[in-house]
């Protein structure tokens, strides 16, 4: 097997200097009759052109992203990677180090960190940021709880414009850890009234911005009405690019804020690895859950980096810990680091308006064809379109003509009437011939 | 000297160190921050500003500027490969951290990721556009399940800690349908477990009630028949146990909690030692997470991302979370709304670590069941050849009892040298090796657990082991300056921890302008 260095002859060797007869003799505590004397009946050892041909064939029968005109969003987005990130992140002593738990011979992967922490920092117009968490859905979650310990209330609000995937999986952990959740229901217009909703039994409101369905929303008079109820204000972001755009929501006093940083250097890859962003106040700092990476010294007194306030964590903490991640996505804020460090802020300005010029262009053309409509007054790089009929059914149909035209709604929210509901997304992949090939195609199923 | 009168051969011996201007030292070269050489207004990405539009942002424009830096590709390329050059990877030397398993990465595992079949495809494009990830699921699934003898897979926790959530609340789940949501309300766990289980448990409003270990580092099953009683929700434990041991009386274990009314929630980890050899349904277990980044070798990437796909007995089947693949003929489909079946819910937003599927497949599929054994075989091994090659210098908590897939020694023998584990392992530092897993597991003074995995020839071990030798007699000579002042020769020195956590700096800022 490629992959044992041992011979034959080493494996003697060493059984008779441990002082056994034989391999088994070493499992000789599991009990008899559950060890396996023979392999199981499974496949045995392929050679590595054999697995190339074996996965290739399977990835041969999926439609890349690349491959078609694109725009399904929903919280992935298809954005283009420079080819420095993936080269880089493949060198390995980044890719086969682990958590950085020596310091001084991981100092590279720790300033990494602390660039990382920085820049999210800056982005989303927080104090501080950890060193990331799953994906931008449980880095939610984790906020919901976060804020129950700040404020000592557990209740949650959630808003009708965050994402249904990021609604299942907070609800499940906040009913799992009894707490309460209330979700408004769908709210594509964004007419919801949150302020109204608020009082203060609430630990936190989570409001998504960009919401789900698109549209941008202010949230400077809910901060406000959320700090004279002593309520935590949560902002989600799924499409972190829309942060080079859209006042941070930092700045529009959010309290903590969480986010999807897939769209920056990392790829759709079907939905995972992905990665959560996390950042918040300073003064809520030892209830943040998550690795923190800070700034030190060493015995010559040279700057270095550490991990830091390691006392919320499980491994020191256990049943106390403010989370229990461990392994949380390393190399992917090592993309996005890199891709924002080649960016800068001048390049993510200007991708973030490709990107919002791109689905304007693609919402203007779309008011034009008979049969439907844009719903959203705003927008960054993605809205609903209302379409005559079921828009699962379009999906499908313009899948057949070789456009991947988006979510629709129902996918999402099956059984909320909004089945005529697509969300579609626009970035700076799409050509003009893309969004002609799609405009064609609709055109030609809105006359079907 | 050659015909142009150069040198060819060294002529004189430096007598000590000269400073050098930069304070850099030939491949180690100091790295500033991006902050501090990049400029807010360069990119080093080539962008069109689009042609004039209207925007649509309903007012929300940003008015502030961010702070980050840009680099040109030539800066950004060398500060990373310089950064780099910082970290120590199992693929410059033996990475031994118990319980971490730090095996070779195939990179075929990552060119098969990359295909853009399974790297550009979205998670919510239509599941017809689809059918070969599906496919991939499906029998990653069934590799999966076979190896473990269990009945139900959810592939969608995205690391060990997210799968011990997800299994404990299929369990939870699990009690609630039977009505006893209220009165069990207590896990237990031995006090040698990883500190992700009593903060799982803890996190679903479950309060952790320890079981000891004996003092052969086992549970033994009268003790957790003294801690069960009607209260009890599950036991969580690990097997092969933190200390590198397999829990000899697991099967009667799995009786005792199952008679009792409770689940066995078994933390997978260290299943690296025992694939191939033994399936944890075999033993009673009733959920399982699998660390694909431990055991099936996704590499760790300097702290993720991971995958903890968790397995399930008939008894916690039904309540495995939404998305879950569904056959349908031909076809596969994604069951991803929870209403309308009796699973527990979600765990994240979307299918999963699909790129650590890939890897994980392509893994298994490159060793087969012959192969995996052999690897668990293997792995097995080396832990033993090292705890014999070091069991008369080194203390050993648990005497000369064979170990699985790590061993584990404490800090006895080091008992009046004025030398820490602490000191030891970064002694190891110098010597170029990536010291073990310290301080863990808890229930050892000093511990210093080695997992030397399969993937270490004999002549790596053989130096390893030599090298360990060398440093203990060196120890137990009393020369200190060679632990107490290490690591001498990393980038860095020993790093103050203490000053880090009093006065947390965890972001750049811009210098205070200086007052005149
Ligand atoms: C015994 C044990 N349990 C659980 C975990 C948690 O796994 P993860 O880091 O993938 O969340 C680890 C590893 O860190 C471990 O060693």
């Amino acid at each position: 097997m490629r992959y044992l260095p041992l011979s034959a002859e080493n494996r003697e060797d060493m059984l008779a200097r441990i002082g056994v007869a034989a391999i088994d003799d070493l499992f000789a505590d599991a009990p008899r009759d559950a060890l396996l004397t023979s392999p199981l009946d499974l496949p045995s050892r392929k050679s590595e052109l054999e697995v190339e041909r074996r996965l290739s064939a399977l990835a041969g029968k999926n439609v890349a992203a690349g491959a078609v005109p694109f725009f399904v969003g929903a919280g992935a987005y298809k954005h283009h990677v420079p080819a420095t990130v993936d080269h880089l992140i493949q060198r390995s002593e980044f890719l086969t180090s682990y958590t950085p738990y020596q310091p001084e011979i991981s100092q590279g992967t720790l300033q990494v960190l602390f660039e990382f922490q920085t820049q999210v920092a800056n982005l989303t117009g927080m104090e501080v940021a950890n060193a990331s968490m799953y994906d931008g859905s449980t880095g939610a979650a984790e906020a919901i709880l976060m804020a129950h310990r700040v404020t000592r209330r557990r209740k949650a609000l959630v808003s009708g414009g965050l994402h249904p995937h990021y609604a299942a999986t907070a609800r499940t952990l906040s009913d799992m850890a009894e707490d309460e959740i209330r979700i408004l229901p769908p709210d594509p217009l964004a007419s919801e009234d949150l302020i109204g909703a608020l009082d203060d039994s609430l630990s936190c409101v989570v409001v998504q911005s960009p919401d789900v369905f698109g549209n941008p929303r202010d949230l400077r008079p809910l901060a406000e009405a959320c700090r004279a109820k002593g309520v935590l204000l949560i902002a989600v972001v799924t499409e972190a690019l829309a942060l080079g755009l859209i006042e941070s929501p930092g700045a529009m006093g959010a309290d903590i804020v969480v986010g999807e940083g897939q769209s920056i250097g990392n790829g759709l890859n079907f939905g995972g690895p992905y990665l959560g962003l996390f950042a918040a106040r300073e003064k809520y700092l030892r209830q943040m859950p998550g690795r923190l990476c800070g700034q030190t010294v060493d015995a010559d007194g040279r700057r270095g980096f550490v991990l830091t306030l390691s006392t919320r964590e499980q491994h020191i903490r256990r049943e106390k810990a403010t989370s229990n991640i461990c392994t949380n996505s390393g190399l992917c804020a090592l993309a996005f680091s890199i891709h924002l460090s080649l960016l800068g802020e001048t390049g993510l300005k200007q991708l973030a308006l490709i990107n919002h010029a791109n689905a304007v262009a693609l919402a203007d053309a779309l008011e034009k064809v008979p049969g439907v409509k844009v719903l959203n007054r705003a927008f960054f790089n993605e809205f609903t379109l209302q379409v005559q009929g079921s828009a699962a059914d379009l999906v499908e149909r313009m899948a057949a003509r070789g456009v991947l035209a988006g979510v629709p709604v129902s996918r999402l929210l099956p059984g909320a009437g909004l089945d005529d509901l697509l969300l579609v997304a626009s970035s700076e992949v799409n050509t003009d011939e893309d969004r002609a090939v799609l405009l064609d195609a609709l055109q030609a199923e809105m006359r079907a | 000297m050659n015909r142009e009168g150069r040198p060819t051969q060294p002529q004189v011996a430096t007598p000590h160190m000269p400073k050098t201007f930069t304070g850099n030292r030939a491949l180690q070269v100091a790295e500033a921050l991006i902050f501090e050489t990049g400029r807010n207004d360069f990119t080093g990405v080539d962008l069109d500003p689009p042609a004039p539009f209207t925007p649509r942002l309903g007012g929300l424009e940003r008015k502030s500027a961010i702070g980050l830096p840009g680099l040109s590709e030539p800066e950004a390329m060398r500060h990373y490969v310089r950064l780099s050059q910082k970290n120590y990877a199992i693929d410059l030397g033996p990475y031994p951290l118990g319980s971490c398993t730090m095996k070779h990465n195939p990179r075929l595992n990552e060119k098969m990721a990359r295909l853009p079949g399974f790297a550009d495809i979205h998670p919510l494009q239509p599941v017809s556009t689809v059918q070969g990830a599906l496919e991939l699921m499906e029998e990653l699934a069934g590799w999966l399940l076979k190896l473990t003898n269990m009945q139900a897979v959810a592939l969608s926790p995205k690391a060990g800690a997210h799968g011990e959530m997800c299994g404990m609340m299929a369990i939870k789940a699990a009690i609630s349908a039977r009505g006893e949501a209220a009165t069990r309300k207590v896990v237990l766990a031995p006090e040698s477990a990883h500190g992700t289980n009593p903060a799982t448990a803890a996190a679903l409003g479950f309060s952790v009630r320890v079981v000891p270990a004996g003092p052969d580092g086992l549970v033994h099953p009268d003790a957790v028949a003294a801690a069960l009683g009607p209260d009890v929700a599950a036991i969580m434990l690990t097997n092969p146990n933190t200390c590198g041991l397999f829990e000899r009386d697991i099967v009667e274990i799995a009786r005792l909690v199952h008679a009792a009314g409770a689940y066995f929630y078994c933390d997978g980890a260290n299943f690296n030692a025992i694939v191939g050899k033994v399936r944890p349904g075999d033993l009673g277990v009733d959920a399982m997470h699998i660390n694909l980044h431990k055991t099936f070798s996704t590499p760790h990437g300097g702290g993720g991302p991971g995958s903890g796909p968790v397995v399930l007995s008939s008894r916690l089947a039904a309540f495995a979370p939404v998305p879950f693949l569904k056959r349908e003929g031909e076809r596969l489909t994604l069951v991803e709304n929870a209403e309308g079946t009796e699973a527990f819910g979600r765990m994240t937003a979307f299918h999963g670590q699909m790129g650590m599927f890939v890897r994980a497949l392509a893994y298994i599929l490159s060793h087969g069941a012959d192969g995996l054994a052999k690897a668990s075989e293997d792995a097995v091994l080396a832990a033993n050849y090292v705890r014999v090659s070091l069991g008369d210098v080194m203390s050993a908590p648990f005497g000369d009892k064979i170990c699985m897939h790590e061993a584990l020694f404490d800090d006895r023998w080091l008992k009046d040298t004025g030398i820490t584990t602490l000191d030891f392992a970064k002694a190891m530092i110098d010597e170029g090796f990536h010291p073990m897993t310290i301080y863990f597991p808890l229930v050892v003074h000093g511990a210093m657990l080695i997992e030397p995995t399969e993937s270490e020839s004999l002549v790596s071990l053989t130096l390893f082991i030599a090298t360990l030798r060398d440093l203990v007699f060196s120890a137990l000579r009393g020369e200190t300056e060679r632990f107490l002042g290490a690591p001498h020769y990393a980038p860095r020195k020993r790093l103050d921890e203490t000053a880090a956590a009093r006065k947390p700096v965890l972001r750049w800022t811009p210098p205070q302008p200086v007052k005149a």
